[in-house]
């Protein structure tokens, strides 16, 4: 208990010396553009390969439920407010997590085990402003742009299965889809993506920076990373669900 | 500014790691100009000594100063300014691995704004010759064999133009013949820029070469301190038998020199 308080503490610290560096405008614009595109070439197509499947499997399973009811005709609902409120930004944050956010716990894992960020400070540099702020960034707002493509990619899924089932048309599909949606729904969907987006880059980089100086320490940084990354993003969810359901 | 310039002043330090002592009041001052020497078995706290010099590690109890200022009393931009005077080559070279030869070398000037390409380039060049390695540019670290790459962190070192320069083990794990050549590159780049340099080592070929003021560290103190002769020469028992050992059989590693043990005797945990 005593451990967990004390990293969540320093989580914490972490976390503040981040913030005030954006406030000290630290961070260069060329390295930030270099980030947000690697960011977004490594997760796209594992994020967007799962919400295919997700679509997929989303309306084989509901539409043979709603089969039962005789309301097939609202399996486009189902899809487009599931995705759009909780499966697009939970799953893409999970995908988001295991791809990008383990890689940089481990990128900068490494450079912690091999001095190359001792290199940095003994050149009168700050690492956390070069290397953790630039990446948070980068998947602070790569995050809900991966998300909003995600949850298209599974509503369209979706379709294709809907189509081979019940030979629906895409307009009737994609009317219904885009009904169940209020602006709400986009707004939490998209600050949900921000939000995890934000958590799983400090905890990601904090996870690097924390690494041990063995052999086994960076594979513990990038486990922590993945395993606290899925943690917290399921609490988040819960809080940030009620939240948008309030002022729904 | 006159030749006795007093650039490291490290007094009383005290450092432990949990229930490790690893220095244990130790004093020590180094002046512009000179080349020095740190020997001393392994784990008795060399690096931790160079970490706490250029900022990387806090001292628990004690002062030290750079350029005859404090570090305790600067914050950190005066910290970082002095650092960009100081260089340290890191034992296990600490190159980027993401960044080629050239980008490597070209860090330190693009970090601390230089904008102009050609100079860049010019001095890249430059210091790769300085250690022969003109022609490596493009290479990653991970094509670089043991010795290029420490000549890589060495030439990565000397782009920045330190006025005193930290070497940690610049020939460890080499081979005798790429031992002696970097121990000649040392001292050729001494002589040329004119730095102050710390070298750790227990190569005490390395350290003749580069060294004319040689400091023994054991139990977290400097234990003998002057010209090698009179190490050599010392009252001490323990510092005439580790250079005799290590003279005789240079090869061995010097954890297994003579009191290994005893030396820093607090709890050793792992
Ligand atoms: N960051 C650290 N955390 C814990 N222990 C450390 C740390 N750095 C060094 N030590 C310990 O301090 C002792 C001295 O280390 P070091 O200075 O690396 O020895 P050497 O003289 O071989 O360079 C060793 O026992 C090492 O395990
Ligand atoms: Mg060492």
């Amino acid at each position: 208990m005593k451990i967990f308080l004390t990293s969540v503490g320093n989580f914490g610290i972490f976390s503040g010396s981040v913030f005030t560096r954006i406030s000290r405008k630290k961070v260069r614009f060329g390295e930030l553009i270099r980030q947000m595109y690697r960011v977004g070439v490594d997760s796209l197509s594992v994020v967007d390969l799962c919400a295919l499947f997700i679509g997929l499997v989303l309306v084989l399973q509901t539409s043979s439920l709603l089969a039962r009811f005789g309301a097939e005709g609202q399996v486009a609902t189902i899809v487009g407010a599931a995705f759009v409120r909780e499966i697009g930004p939970v799953f893409a944050a999970i995908m988001f997590a295991g791809r990008v956010g383990t890689g940089v716990a481990a990128e900068i894992g490494s450079m912690v085990v091999t001095e190359q960020v001792d290199a940095y400070r003994a050149f009168g540099l700050d690492p956390v402003a070069k290397l953790a702020l630039p990446r948070v960034i980068a998947m602070t707002v790569m995050l809900p742009a991966l998300t909003a493509i995600s949850c298209l990619v599974g509503i369209t899924g979706g379709y294709l299965l809907a189509y081979s089932e019940t030979g629906v048309l895409a307009a009737v599909y994609l009317d219904k889809a885009l009904a169940a949606v209020t602006p709400v729904d986009v707004l939490g969907c998209l600050s949900k993506g921000t939000i995890f987006g934000l958590l799983i880059g400090l905890i990601a980089t904090y996870s690097g920076f924390s690494t041990p100086k063995t052999t086994e320490g960076v594979g513990e940084a990038t486990t922590r990373s993945m395993v606290n990354s899925v943690l917290v993003v399921l609490v988040a969810d819960l809080i940030l669900t009620k939240f948008f359901m309030l002022i729904g | 500014m006159s030749e006795s310039k007093i650039l490291v002043e490290v007094k009383d330090l005290h450092k432990s790691f949990g229930p490790l002592k690893v220095m244990d009041g130790l004093d020590f001052t180094l002046s512009q100009g000179e080349n020095v020497a740190i020997l001393g078995q392994s784990g008795t706290g060399k690096s931790v000594l160079l970490k706490v010099i250029i900022g990387l590690l806090d001292p628990d109890e004690g002062e030290v100063a750079l350029w005859g200022r404090p570090i305790a009393e600067l914050d950190e931009v005066e910290l970082n300014s002095l650092r960009r005077k100081m260089g340290m080559v890191f034992q296990s070279g600490a190159l980027f691995d993401s960044m080629t030869v050239y980008e490597n070398l070209a860090f330190p000037l693009v970090e601390t704004g230089v904008t102009d390409e050609e100079a860049i380039s010019a001095v890249v060049r430059e210091r790769l010759e300085w250690v022969n390695l003109a022609g490596a540019e493009d290479k990653y670290p991970s094509e670089l064999s043991g010795g290029m790459r420490k000549r890589v962190a060495l030439a990565r070192t000397l782009a920045a133009d330190p006025e005193l320069i930290l070497y940690d083990e610049p020939t460890t794990g080499l081979d005798p013949l790429t031992s002696r050549k970097i121990s000649s590159m040392i001292h050729d780049i001494d002589e040329r820029v004119k730095s102050t340099s710390i070298v750790v080592t227990h190569d005490l070929a390395c350290a003749r070469k580069v060294a004319d003021r040689w400091c023994y560290l054991s139990g977290g103190k400097i234990l003998a301190d002057g010209t090698p002769d009179e190490l050599f020469e010392s009252d001490n028992q323990e510092v005439r038998g580790f250079l005799r050992d290590i003279s005789v059989n240079p090869t061995t590693d010097s954890q297994a020199g003579p009191g290994a043990s005893g030396t820093i005797s607090s709890g050793k945990g792992s």
